[in-house]
């Protein structure tokens, strides 16, 4: 038995202390319900269990991506894998006993304040699943703390299929429904907003850089809506771009979410990190848990979860959220991969998440039956791509030779979808290629 | 495991890292460096920040940082971590390697074809989990046990709707956790409390008065958090489903059961999984883990979106079931705890698996048998609740100073000042000596020393008031 083993004097010791012949006898379990049959699962030696997922693993298909899509790629230092990796960070637990467990508490107190700095808000949490149910959560807490009666969370009628799902799982329970408004040119339609929010209106949402790629060019007029209506504004982002785009708070934002595991975490099959912010006077509405500084009996500062009256062990079906387990060792790699980084390093980053899509878009754009980006603005490592071939062939055809693209369908077209990072920029000239080598010519 | 010392009822000396610098234990990464960089970018300067400033640390200073704060946090390698409803146990290593290899490395927008190995892993572990829990299909996407919580109550939500009927009410035992009644809450459910009986148990009567045709669910934890199991379990099905109602399974405590017992065979409909939890993963720090749920054939349909099947040509895919509930999640949840967990249980098999449970029963039994405390509910399992005849948070801060993590405080709240315990089974007895060691030099303390505690770990007794009335939550707080 691997990790659980006791010596044959030690089991009869504890067996003779507890008064059994055999640990079996210890289960209370009615006959009836005993369970008398196999699993049917073999056990493997340590070589063999790597061996078998491993090569379970094996099977996925050598390929370039250039998805994106929500699930963003770009270099994590070695550095984040052995900090993060250290036991006493890895193997812990939620830190119900403050004194003993200073050193994640400092480290989440630190990623909450790199939240703070990107999203100029004045409060931000520990971490959510990912950042679609960091936007559940932003639609619950403005059922909660908006004063008049309202209903409804407005949404662009560009936001993805999975997001706006997982938003309605939130939102159905306290009957709060979600609506879109419309997008034209691939951003915010202001106008058309307007003509959609109403007194009904808890919370509009915006993302920027949004599901087309596109940094959103006029969001003080979007929180300007918002607000003329008593509605808060919500703003969808991550921590990369943050990075480089002026501080959501600075044009309105009430509430900031998003996605953070751009830093700390490799491409892993959308596991996420969302982020949350908000404004300060919501505080005590704000789900998941909080870290904040205080003082120990010796008189130095010192770091404790705190107001944990929100939460679900204290205050059960009356809590903010059920969030209990969240995602702290991710924010830890993020906080990691931030702090290597620095600012300089940072900014670098997200210049390289617009410079790089637009030097492909220009390539792709030169290619004979190709036309990109489909809409004018300014991108953020991703862009739709116009081809004279349905887009679906030529995503076809570049798995073919390689690439891994995905198509999105946007207003009756479908269309190609790039995604370029600092870990794919190398691929470029490759891509560009093998796109000219299907129908199209320079 | 040696044990040099000549008195093993005496508990071991411990002393944790502490790095003073001048009121603080390690000063912050904003304390270090504070650097405010002129953006300058491509993009027109309406949408840029003029400036971000953060720490601009070398390398070498980022790494002595985050090795400083290791040194002042505890974990699993650290010693005993007995936190019940936890299952705080030892994480094989080589899971982590495994969910380092690059073939885990795959985006999943891929096409089918193209992320076979990832489907095939999904498909395989999905398979092992309804073995285990005896259910006819396991959804993997839910990203914590909570949220599998909330899954689960989706689907019975869609389910009772799916024929037309109209439900209002969970039950929810008062031993259960908080996230039982914070999950039904926030699926639009009314909770409905249901008191134990003298035994610690659900009373049957209680649940038959309880019931109605306004109860959606029943959320049962077995064995319960006192560790008991739940003997009348048939019964309780039977009332639940006799008035309409579905059964839900809480899975925090499955350690206990593997290869003796399963949630399906005792009439739950549905349930989750904790990967973090019994399957082994990682809990770092608060997350991420993993709520899997299964379900009883009826039930599958409403499972979320997408789920994975094994094709006719043995190929992979993923589909959505007829009426499905949508997503809980934009992607599966935490895919690298789905990896580490399949490890986990392909390493056990089922001699292993049961062998988890009978050293976890074996080691919580143990314990008890050698602590001084009280405790008032048995037979239990994994996990047993004692009684501290002094107030518990004391008791569990002066656990610290003997190098242990103390049990879970003050709850379930019908034990008095209660220390829920769980050792799990990758203790040694030698180490569970040290443990019930270090309950039993705390029974013998008074009050001031308890009060006075702890004073060898990083952080001396901290100040949850001043913590909760001034709240400063980031380093541009502290200035005020």
């Amino acid at each position: 038995m691997p990790y659980a083993t006791h010596p044959p004097e030690d089991l009869d010791a504890m067996l003779s202390a507890v008064g059994v012949a055999d640990p079996d006898d210890l289960f209370d379990i009615p006959d009836e319900v005993r369970f008398d049959g196999d699993y049917g699962i073999d056990a493997h030696s340590e070589r063999e269990a790597r061996a078998a997922v491993e090569g379970v693993l094996d099977g996925s298909t050598d390929l370039v991506e250039f998805l994106g899509g929500g699930h963003y790629d770009h270099y994590v230092p070695s550095v984040v894998d052995h900090l993060s990796l250290r036991s006493e960070f890895l193997t812990s637990y939620t830190q119900y006993q403050p004194e003993i467990a200073q050193g994640f508490l400092q480290a989440l107190f630190e990623f909450q304040s790199f939240v703070v700095e990107l999203s100029g808000l004045g409060i931000a949490n520990a971490s959510m699943y990912d950042r679609a149910t960091a936007l559940g959560e932003a639609a619950l807490l403005s059922s909660r703390v908006r004063e008049t009666s309202g209903n409804t969370v407005l949404v662009p009628d560009s936001l993805p299929d999975r997001i706006r799902s997982v938003l309605e799982n939130y939102t159905d329970g306290p009957g709060i429904a979600v609506d879109t408004y419309p997008t034209s040119g691939g951003t915010v339609d202001v106008e058309g907003l307007r003509a959609a929010v109403d007194d009904d209106t808890l919370l509009v949402y915006a993302a920027t850089p949004n599901a087309r790629g596109l940094l959103e060019p006029d969001l003080d007029a979007v929180a300007d809506v918002a607000h003329d209506n008593d509605a808060l504004f919500c703003v969808g982002s991550d921590v990369v771009a943050l990075s480089l785009l002026e501080a959501p708070a600075a044009y309105g934002a009430d509430v900031v979410v998003g996605d953070a595991s751009v830093l700390g975490m490799p491409t892993s099959y959308g596991m996420g990190l969302g982020i949350f912010a908000c404004r300060e006077e919501f505080l005590r509405q704000v789900p998941g848990r909080l870290v904040g500084a205080s003082e120990d009996a010796a008189g130095n500062r010192a770091y404790t979860l705190t107001l944990q009256t929100r939460e679900q062990h204290i205050r059960r079906e009356r809590a903010t959220s059920n969030i209990c387990t969240n995602q702290a060792w991710v924010a830890l790699r993020t906080a990691i991969h931030a702090a290597w980084l620095g600012p300089d390093g940072l900014v670098d980053l997200a210049e390289e998440c617009v410079t790089g899509v637009a030097d492909l878009c220009a390539r792709l754009d030169e290619l004979d039956g190709v036309s990109a980006p489909v809409y004018d603005g300014h991108h953020f490592r991703e862009a739709l791509v116009a081809t004279d071939a349905p887009a679906a062939d030529v995503a076809d055809h570049l798995r073919e030779e390689g690439f891994a693209l995905r198509t999105v369908a946007d207003g009756g077209d479908e269309y190609l979808a790039v995604c370029v990072t600092d870990t794919n920029r190398d691929r470029i000239d490759d891509l560009v290629d093998a796109v000219a080598a299907y129908g199209g010519s320079r | 495991m040696s044990d040099e010392r000549a008195d093993e009822s005496a508990p071991a000396p411990y002393e944790q890292a502490r790095w003073h610098d001048d009121g603080t234990y390690e000063p912050l990464l904003s304390e270090k460096d504070d650097t405010t960089v002129a953006v300058s970018s491509s993009l027109p300067d309406d949408l840029t920040r003029d400036e971000l400033e953060l720490p601009a640390l070398p390398e070498p200073e980022v790494a002595r940082h985050y090795t400083r704060l290791s040194q002042m946090n505890y974990g699993i390698e650290s010693g005993p971590f007995p936190l019940g409803s936890c299952t705080m146990k030892y994480n094989p290593k080589f899971t982590e390697d495994v969910a380092a290899h690059p073939g885990a490395q795959i985006h999943p927008l891929r096409a089918d074809a193209d992320q076979q190995g990832v489907l095939e892993l999904l498909s395989e572990l999905q398979d092992a989990l309804a073995s285990i829990g005896g259910m006819d299909a396991v959804t993997l996407q839910p990203p914590a046990g909570a949220a599998g919580e909330f899954t689960g109550i989706l689907v019975a939500r869609a389910y009772h709707e799916a024929n037309d009927d109209d439900r209002s009410e969970v039950i929810v035992p008062d031993t259960a956790h908080g996230t039982n009644f914070a999950s039904a809450a926030m699926a639009g459910y009314d909770v409905v409390e249901l008191p134990s009986d003298d035994d610690g148990r659900v009373e049957l009567e209680a649940l038959e008065a309880a019931v109605s045709d306004e109860t959606a669910l029943l959320m049962l934890t077995n064995p319960n958090t006192l560790g008991l199991f739940e003997r009348d379990i048939t019964d309780i099905a039977d009332v639940v489903h006799d008035a309409g109602g579905l059964l839900y399974y809480d899975g925090a405590n499955l350690n206990s059961l593997l290869g003796k017992a399963r949630p399906g065979d005792m009439g739950f409909d549905i349930m989750h999984f904790n990967l973090h939890k019994t399957f082994a993963t990682p809990h770092g720090g608060g997350g991420p883990g993993q709520g899997p749920i299964g379900v009883v054939s009826e039930l599958a349909e409403f499972l979320p979106n997408p789920q994975i099947r094994e094709r006719a040509d043995g190929t992979y895919e993923r589909y959505a079931p007829d009426r499905n509930i949508g997503r809980v999640h934009e992607f599966l949840g935490n895919w690298l705890v789905l990896v580490k967990a399949y490890a986990y249980i392909l390493r056990h098999g089922d001699e292993g698996l049961e062998n988890v449970s009978e050293m976890a029963v074996l080691n919580a039994n143990y314990v008890a048998s050698q602590i001084e405390y009280e405790v008032p509910y048995g037979p239990f399992h994994h996990e047993f609740v004692a009684s501290a005849d002094a107030d518990a948070a004391d008791v569990a801060k002066r656990m610290l100073d003997y190098g242990v993590h103390p049990p879970t405080t003050k709850w379930p709240e019908i034990v008095d000042e209660a220390l829920m315990t769980e050792p799990t089974e990758t203790e040694t007895k030698s180490r569970l000596d040290d443990l019930a060691a270090a309950f039993n030099a705390v029974a013998s303390e008074d009050e001031d020393a308890l009060a006075s505690a702890p004073n060898r770990t990083t952080a001396r007794r901290i100040d949850q008031v001043t913590a909760a009335r001034n709240p400063r939550l980031s380093w541009h707080a502290l200035d005020d």
